[in-house]
């Protein structure tokens, strides 16, 4: 099996409503599945609804976002994040 | 004195309290808030204009309440028993819920599934989502600030507060509903459980053993 895609979660803190976790910014993470298209939560607050943008499952490792205060290093989260939000990371360390 | 019992020969006060001891609540007479009032008036608006009547409005109402765990429950034990459907619930959980019967609208449905080594459990960090068209309504500690930030970063404190104390060798997986997706646990089926039917096995899956904050009961700690 091929190592899965790694990618980074971009660090802008936009004002609006924003559906990207502030404690996951910055955080690097590998995608676990894709989801298809979905309407841009940025732009539908505003009643925009012609907005779409690919939506993916991202799993981080617990050590990945809170590093030495992990409860269990190995323990994972996974988050949806649009695909506006990720910018490749194929720098980073492998997945435990 | 309302209640100057004969045998109350302790002294502290009883004031404020109900016969059977308990402080009386304060009335809920606060006035309404920004929010409440702008529902209040959006939805009477909605209603003037014909977009909406209040027949329909207590009808969806009506609706979300007539949901509960007990559907989700179904929905775990037949694929417990039916590996097919298992297979088809893992790959998309709405279209299997839906295949039971369950009017559950738009929902966009994942279910994750408990091993022998992997325990799963949700979260919503940001708001409250959750599986409201196939579980029913929340409850209020899944909503709580408590539970939505301790849970990603000390789910094994959080899962032992609940009773449940995981083996060493169990990996936890949390999964946050940031977005589209809402999300349902699988929990493994109990041991001992291989010959009963899907209808006993319902019986097992509680509400908070699809959330992950539990596991099924065991089918030896019934109560008779």
């Amino acid at each position: 099996m091929a190592d899965p895609e790694r990618v980074r979660v971009k660090t802008m803190m936009p004002p609006g409503h924003v559906r990207t976790p502030a404690y996951l910014r910055g955080k690097t993470g590998w995608i676990e599945r894709r989801l298809g298209s979905f309407g841009n939560p940025e732009e539908l607050a505003y009643g925009r609804k012609d907005d779409t943008r690919e939506l993916l499952r991202v799993r981080f490792s617990m050590a990945e976002i809170w590093g030495d205060a992990a409860e269990r290093p190995t323990d994972t989260l996974d988050a949806e994040i649009f695909a506006h939000w990720l910018e490749p990371a194929e720098d980073a360390p492998h997945a435990p | 004195m309302p209640h100057d019992y004969a045998h109350h020969s302790h002294d502290h006060s009883h004031e404020g309290l109900s016969p059977s001891g308990h402080p009386y609540r304060a009335d809920n007479d606060e006035p309404l808030s920004y929010w409440q009032t702008m529902e209040i008036a959006m939805r009477e608006l909605l209603i003037e204009k014909g977009e909406t009547t209040a027949a329909e409005i207590s009808a969806q109402i009506d609706l979300m309440d007539a949901r509960s765990p007990a559907n989700g429950a179904a929905v775990v034990a037949r694929a417990w028993v039916d590996p097919a459907f298992k297979a088809r619930l893992l790959a998309n959980a709405a279209d299997a819920s839906r295949e039971m019967g369950f009017d559950i609208g738009a929902l966009q449905l994942i279910a994750v599934e408990n091993t022998a080594d992997t325990h799963n459990v949700i979260v919503c960090t940001l708001c409250s989502c959750y599986p409201r068209n196939l579980l029913g309504l929340p409850p209020d500690w899944y909503k709580s600030r408590a539970y939505r930030s301790r849970l990603v970063k000390t789910p094994r404190a959080v899962l032992r507060e609940f009773g449940l104390d995981l083996p060493e060798g169990t990996t936890v997986r949390v999964h946050d509903s940031t977005a589209d997706m809402r999300y349902i646990v699988l929990p493994a089926q109990p041991a001992g459980t291989d010959e009963m039917t899907a209808a006993e096995l319902a019986e097992l899956v509680t509400r908070d053993s699809m959330i992950g904050t539990g596991v099924p009961r065991s089918p030896v700690s019934q109560p008779e």
